[in-house]
Protein backbone atom coordinates (compact mmCIF):
# COMPACT_ATOMS: atom_id res chain seq x y z
CA UNK A 1 0.00 0.00 0.00
CA UNK A 2 0.85 3.26 -0.85
CA UNK A 3 1.52 5.38 2.47
CA UNK A 4 2.06 8.92 2.82
CA UNK A 5 2.92 11.31 5.41
CA UNK A 6 -0.34 11.45 6.97
CA UNK A 7 -0.84 7.61 6.93
CA UNK A 8 2.64 7.37 8.98
CA UNK A 9 1.23 10.07 11.72
CA UNK A 10 -1.80 8.19 12.04
CA UNK A 11 0.15 4.58 12.89
CA UNK A 12 2.66 7.21 15.07
CA UNK A 13 -0.51 8.11 17.40
CA UNK A 14 -2.15 4.95 17.29
CA UNK A 15 0.94 2.34 17.78
CA UNK A 16 0.75 2.65 21.65
CA UNK A 17 -3.63 1.97 21.33
CA UNK A 18 -6.40 3.62 20.61
CA UNK A 19 -8.15 6.17 22.62
CA UNK A 20 -10.38 5.35 25.09
CA UNK A 21 -13.17 7.89 24.63
CA UNK A 22 -16.39 7.70 23.43
CA UNK A 23 -15.50 9.04 20.05
CA UNK A 24 -11.90 8.04 19.52
CA UNK A 25 -11.74 8.72 16.25
CA UNK A 26 -12.73 12.41 16.19
CA UNK A 27 -10.27 12.45 18.94
CA UNK A 28 -7.43 11.16 17.15
CA UNK A 29 -8.74 13.72 13.74
CA UNK A 30 -8.48 16.21 16.67
CA UNK A 31 -4.67 15.34 17.54
CA UNK A 32 -3.55 14.92 13.97
CA UNK A 33 -5.45 18.13 12.91
CA UNK A 34 -7.42 16.85 10.87
CA UNK A 35 -11.08 16.26 9.90
CA UNK A 36 -12.76 12.92 11.78
CA UNK A 37 -13.97 11.40 8.28
CA UNK A 38 -10.40 11.18 6.84
CA UNK A 39 -9.39 9.45 10.19
CA UNK A 40 -12.21 6.78 9.31
CA UNK A 41 -11.30 6.67 6.13
CA UNK A 42 -7.63 6.46 6.04
CA UNK A 43 -8.41 3.39 8.77
CA UNK A 44 -10.51 1.89 6.79
CA UNK A 45 -8.50 1.92 3.82
CA UNK A 46 -5.10 0.67 5.93
CA UNK A 47 -7.75 -2.37 7.01
CA UNK A 48 -8.76 -3.02 3.29
CA UNK A 49 -5.11 -3.15 2.03
CA UNK A 50 -3.88 -5.38 5.03
CA UNK A 51 -1.41 -2.77 6.52
CA UNK A 52 -3.60 -3.26 9.29
CA UNK A 53 -4.78 -6.75 9.90
CA UNK A 54 -7.39 -5.97 12.41
CA UNK A 55 -7.80 -3.00 15.27
CA UNK A 56 -8.10 -5.78 18.27
CA UNK A 57 -7.24 -6.28 21.94
CA UNK A 58 -3.70 -8.00 22.89
CA UNK A 59 -4.55 -10.10 25.80
CA UNK A 60 -1.85 -11.13 28.19
CA UNK A 61 -1.71 -15.31 27.73
CA UNK A 62 -1.00 -15.87 31.10
CA UNK A 63 -3.64 -13.65 32.76
CA UNK A 64 -5.84 -15.54 30.61
CA UNK A 65 -4.67 -19.08 32.10
CA UNK A 66 -2.64 -20.28 29.28
CA UNK A 67 0.41 -20.46 30.97
CA UNK A 68 2.23 -23.24 28.99
CA UNK A 69 3.23 -21.48 25.38
CA UNK A 70 5.02 -23.38 23.06
CA UNK A 71 7.12 -22.04 20.06
CA UNK A 72 7.44 -25.49 18.17
CA UNK A 73 9.73 -26.43 15.79
CA UNK A 74 10.15 -28.95 13.08
CA UNK A 75 13.03 -29.98 10.78
CA UNK A 76 10.84 -30.69 7.96
CA UNK A 77 11.80 -32.34 3.95
CA UNK A 78 12.24 -28.57 1.80
CA UNK A 79 10.33 -30.89 -0.87
CA UNK A 80 6.79 -30.98 1.26
CA UNK A 81 7.30 -28.15 4.08
CA UNK A 82 4.46 -26.17 1.55
CA UNK A 83 2.11 -28.72 1.86
CA UNK A 84 2.77 -29.51 5.41
CA UNK A 85 3.01 -26.00 6.57
CA UNK A 86 -0.69 -25.11 5.21
CA UNK A 87 -2.07 -28.11 7.14
CA UNK A 88 0.04 -27.61 10.09
CA UNK A 89 -1.40 -23.98 9.92
CA UNK A 90 -4.97 -24.96 9.44
CA UNK A 91 -5.06 -26.96 12.69
CA UNK A 92 -7.47 -24.82 14.83
CA UNK A 93 -5.27 -24.91 17.63
CA UNK A 94 -1.90 -23.19 15.63
CA UNK A 95 -2.13 -19.37 16.05
CA UNK A 96 0.38 -18.69 13.93
CA UNK A 97 2.68 -21.31 11.86
CA UNK A 98 6.14 -19.90 9.64
CA UNK A 99 8.25 -21.28 7.11
CA UNK A 100 11.76 -19.92 8.67
CA UNK A 101 15.39 -20.64 7.47
CA UNK A 102 17.77 -23.00 9.28
CA UNK A 103 20.77 -22.16 10.81
CA UNK A 104 23.13 -25.04 10.50
CA UNK A 105 24.73 -27.00 12.50
CA UNK A 106 23.02 -25.06 15.78
CA UNK A 107 19.50 -24.93 14.10
CA UNK A 108 17.70 -27.81 11.74
CA UNK A 109 14.23 -26.20 12.15
CA UNK A 110 12.30 -24.65 9.41
CA UNK A 111 8.62 -25.02 10.43
CA UNK A 112 7.55 -23.12 13.41
CA UNK A 113 4.20 -23.25 14.59
CA UNK A 114 3.11 -21.74 17.63
CA UNK A 115 0.52 -23.24 20.39
CA UNK A 116 -1.29 -22.02 23.48
CA UNK A 117 -2.45 -24.17 26.24
CA UNK A 118 -3.68 -24.27 29.72
CA UNK A 119 -1.63 -27.22 30.99
CA UNK A 120 1.13 -29.28 29.56
CA UNK A 121 -0.84 -32.34 29.23
CA UNK A 122 -2.69 -30.11 26.60
CA UNK A 123 0.15 -28.66 24.76
CA UNK A 124 1.98 -32.03 24.92
CA UNK A 125 -1.14 -33.55 22.90
CA UNK A 126 -0.75 -30.54 20.94
CA UNK A 127 2.74 -31.44 19.79
CA UNK A 128 1.98 -34.88 19.19
CA UNK A 129 -1.35 -34.45 16.70
CA UNK A 130 1.41 -32.32 14.74
CA UNK A 131 3.89 -34.77 14.74
CA UNK A 132 1.27 -37.07 13.94
CA UNK A 133 0.16 -35.30 10.92
CA UNK A 134 3.79 -34.21 9.85
CA UNK A 135 4.68 -38.25 9.58
CA UNK A 136 8.04 -39.04 8.27
CA UNK A 137 8.54 -35.81 6.52
CA UNK A 138 9.90 -34.37 9.68
CA UNK A 139 13.29 -35.39 11.26
CA UNK A 140 13.35 -34.03 14.19
CA UNK A 141 11.30 -31.23 16.63
CA UNK A 142 11.74 -29.61 19.62
CA UNK A 143 9.53 -27.03 21.83
CA UNK A 144 10.61 -23.74 23.24
CA UNK A 145 8.24 -22.86 25.97
CA UNK A 146 8.19 -19.49 27.35
CA UNK A 147 9.33 -19.29 30.54
CA UNK A 148 8.80 -14.94 31.10
CA UNK A 149 7.67 -12.24 28.91
CA UNK A 150 10.83 -9.59 28.57
CA UNK A 151 8.79 -7.16 26.38
CA UNK A 152 4.93 -7.19 25.01
CA UNK A 153 4.92 -3.40 23.18
CA UNK A 154 4.64 -4.35 19.72
CA UNK A 155 5.81 -2.03 16.71
CA UNK A 156 7.02 1.23 18.02
CA UNK A 157 8.13 3.59 14.77
CA UNK A 158 9.81 6.93 15.16
CA UNK A 159 7.05 9.76 15.79
CA UNK B 1 9.76 -6.38 33.46
CA UNK B 2 9.00 -9.60 34.28
CA UNK B 3 5.08 -10.18 33.40
CA UNK B 4 3.76 -13.56 34.20
CA UNK B 5 1.03 -12.78 36.26
CA UNK B 6 -1.34 -15.01 37.98
CA UNK B 7 -4.51 -15.98 36.06
CA UNK B 8 -6.66 -12.84 36.64
CA UNK B 9 -9.81 -13.29 38.45
CA UNK B 10 -12.26 -12.06 35.05
CA UNK B 11 -15.39 -11.80 35.79
CA UNK B 12 -18.11 -12.21 32.73
CA UNK B 13 -18.88 -9.32 31.32
CA UNK B 14 -14.45 -8.91 30.88
CA UNK B 15 -14.45 -12.40 29.68
CA UNK B 16 -16.68 -10.68 26.89
CA UNK B 17 -15.16 -7.92 26.28
CA UNK B 18 -11.91 -9.88 25.84
CA UNK B 19 -13.27 -11.87 23.30
CA UNK B 20 -15.48 -9.38 21.81
CA UNK B 21 -12.41 -6.49 20.82
CA UNK B 22 -10.07 -9.73 19.96
CA UNK B 23 -12.39 -9.35 16.38
CA UNK B 24 -12.51 -6.27 14.53
CA UNK B 25 -13.25 -3.33 15.84
CA UNK B 26 -15.60 -0.98 13.85
CA UNK B 27 -14.80 2.24 12.00
CA UNK B 28 -17.33 4.39 12.98
CA UNK B 29 -18.11 7.52 15.21
CA UNK B 30 -19.01 5.41 18.71
CA UNK B 31 -16.95 2.20 18.30
CA UNK B 32 -17.47 1.50 21.72
CA UNK B 33 -21.32 2.47 21.54
CA UNK B 34 -21.53 -0.43 18.67
CA UNK B 35 -19.50 -3.14 20.63
CA UNK B 36 -21.07 -2.29 23.95
CA UNK B 37 -24.77 -2.52 22.52
CA UNK B 38 -23.42 -5.79 21.08
CA UNK B 39 -22.39 -6.89 24.91
CA UNK B 40 -25.37 -5.76 26.01
CA UNK B 41 -23.71 -3.49 28.36
CA UNK B 42 -23.38 0.82 28.56
CA UNK B 43 -20.45 2.28 26.76
CA UNK B 44 -19.24 3.69 30.26
CA UNK B 45 -18.96 0.39 31.22
CA UNK B 46 -17.46 -0.99 28.24
CA UNK B 47 -14.58 2.28 28.29
CA UNK B 48 -14.02 1.20 32.31
CA UNK B 49 -13.92 -1.91 32.19
CA UNK B 50 -11.26 -1.74 29.25
CA UNK B 51 -9.15 0.75 30.99
CA UNK B 52 -8.80 -1.53 33.96
CA UNK B 53 -8.17 -4.71 32.06
CA UNK B 54 -5.17 -3.01 30.25
CA UNK B 55 -3.66 -1.00 33.76
CA UNK B 56 -3.94 -4.48 35.14
CA UNK B 57 -2.52 -5.85 32.08
CA UNK B 58 -4.65 -8.59 31.48
CA UNK B 59 -4.31 -7.09 28.06
CA UNK B 60 -1.11 -5.46 26.82
CA UNK B 61 -2.89 -3.58 24.06
CA UNK B 62 -5.96 -2.06 22.28
CA UNK B 63 -5.42 -0.86 19.14
CA UNK B 64 -4.79 -1.36 15.37
CA UNK B 65 -2.27 -4.51 14.36
CA UNK B 66 0.31 -3.27 11.74
CA UNK B 67 1.83 -5.23 9.23
CA UNK B 68 4.60 -3.31 8.25
CA UNK B 69 5.21 -5.60 5.29
CA UNK B 70 2.87 -4.19 3.89
CA UNK B 71 4.28 -0.26 3.89
CA UNK B 72 7.59 -1.52 3.12
CA UNK B 73 8.56 -2.33 6.61
CA UNK B 74 9.81 -5.26 8.11
CA UNK B 75 9.24 -7.87 10.86
CA UNK B 76 11.97 -10.49 11.91
CA UNK B 77 12.08 -12.81 14.41
CA UNK B 78 15.67 -13.34 15.77
CA UNK B 79 17.04 -15.44 18.88
CA UNK B 80 20.12 -15.07 20.92
CA UNK B 81 21.89 -17.81 23.06
CA UNK B 82 22.81 -15.35 25.98
CA UNK B 83 24.86 -16.58 29.21
CA UNK B 84 22.66 -17.05 32.21
CA UNK B 85 25.08 -14.67 34.95
CA UNK B 86 24.94 -12.31 31.66
CA UNK B 87 21.07 -12.72 31.17
CA UNK B 88 19.39 -9.69 32.88
CA UNK B 89 21.95 -7.42 31.72
CA UNK B 90 21.22 -7.97 27.74
CA UNK B 91 17.20 -8.26 28.18
CA UNK B 92 18.05 -4.97 29.27
CA UNK B 93 19.91 -4.13 26.39
CA UNK B 94 17.86 -5.66 24.30
CA UNK B 95 14.58 -4.04 25.50
CA UNK B 96 15.88 -0.82 25.08
CA UNK B 97 15.51 -0.82 21.54
CA UNK B 98 12.40 0.65 20.13
CA UNK B 99 12.63 -1.68 17.11
CA UNK B 100 11.91 -4.58 19.87
CA UNK B 101 8.46 -5.51 19.71
CA UNK B 102 8.15 -8.13 21.77
CA UNK B 103 11.09 -10.30 23.91
CA UNK B 104 10.42 -13.60 25.43
CA UNK B 105 12.55 -15.91 27.07
CA UNK B 106 12.17 -19.72 26.00
CA UNK B 107 14.10 -22.70 27.60
CA UNK B 108 16.47 -23.59 24.70
CA UNK B 109 20.10 -23.12 24.22
CA UNK B 110 18.98 -20.10 22.18
CA UNK B 111 17.07 -18.56 25.09
CA UNK B 112 16.07 -15.21 24.29
CA UNK B 113 13.44 -14.89 21.21
CA UNK B 114 12.71 -11.43 19.91
CA UNK B 115 10.90 -9.95 17.46
CA UNK B 116 12.00 -6.81 15.30
CA UNK B 117 9.63 -4.52 13.72
CA UNK B 118 10.98 -1.72 11.19
CA UNK B 119 9.62 0.69 8.83
CA UNK B 120 12.19 -0.59 6.64
CA UNK B 121 14.25 -3.77 5.84
CA UNK B 122 17.23 -1.78 5.99
CA UNK B 123 16.05 -1.13 9.90
CA UNK B 124 16.54 -5.08 10.32
CA UNK B 125 19.90 -4.73 9.65
CA UNK B 126 20.93 -1.94 11.34
CA UNK B 127 19.11 -3.03 14.78
CA UNK B 128 20.45 -6.35 14.19
CA UNK B 129 24.07 -5.24 14.15
CA UNK B 130 23.79 -2.58 16.62
CA UNK B 131 22.52 -5.60 19.35
CA UNK B 132 25.17 -7.23 18.19
CA UNK B 133 27.51 -4.15 19.29
CA UNK B 134 26.02 -3.89 22.15
CA UNK B 135 25.43 -7.40 23.47
CA UNK B 136 28.60 -9.15 21.66
CA UNK B 137 26.58 -11.76 20.94
CA UNK B 138 25.63 -13.31 17.89
CA UNK B 139 21.68 -12.46 16.72
CA UNK B 140 20.09 -15.71 14.68
CA UNK B 141 17.58 -14.25 12.58
CA UNK B 142 14.66 -15.97 11.49
CA UNK B 143 12.94 -14.04 8.77
CA UNK B 144 9.54 -15.75 7.65
CA UNK B 145 10.12 -17.09 4.22
CA UNK B 146 6.43 -17.98 4.40
CA UNK B 147 3.38 -17.60 6.49
CA UNK B 148 1.04 -20.49 6.36
CA UNK B 149 -1.34 -18.86 9.44
CA UNK B 150 -1.65 -16.24 11.35
CA UNK B 151 -4.87 -15.57 13.73
CA UNK B 152 -3.69 -14.74 17.54
CA UNK B 153 -7.33 -15.16 19.60
CA UNK B 154 -6.69 -16.59 22.62
CA UNK B 155 -10.41 -17.29 24.02
CA UNK B 156 -11.36 -16.29 27.77
CA UNK B 157 -13.23 -18.70 29.90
Amino acid sequence: MQTDDLDRRLIVATQGGMPLVPRPYDALAEQLGIAAAEVQARLAAMLESGLIRRIGAVPNHYALGYRHNGMTVWDVADERIDELGEKVGALPFVTHCYRRPRHLPDWPYNLFAMVHCKSRAEADQRVAEIAALLGSACRAHDVLYSSRILKKTGLRIAG
Amino acid sequence: MNERPREAALEPADRAIINALQGGFPVCDRPYLEVAQRLGMSEEELLSRLQRLLDERVLTRFGPMFQVERMGGAFVLAALKVPEADYERVAEIVNGFAEVAHNYRREHALNMWFVLATESPAGIANATAAIEAATGLTVFAFPKEREYFVEMKLHAD
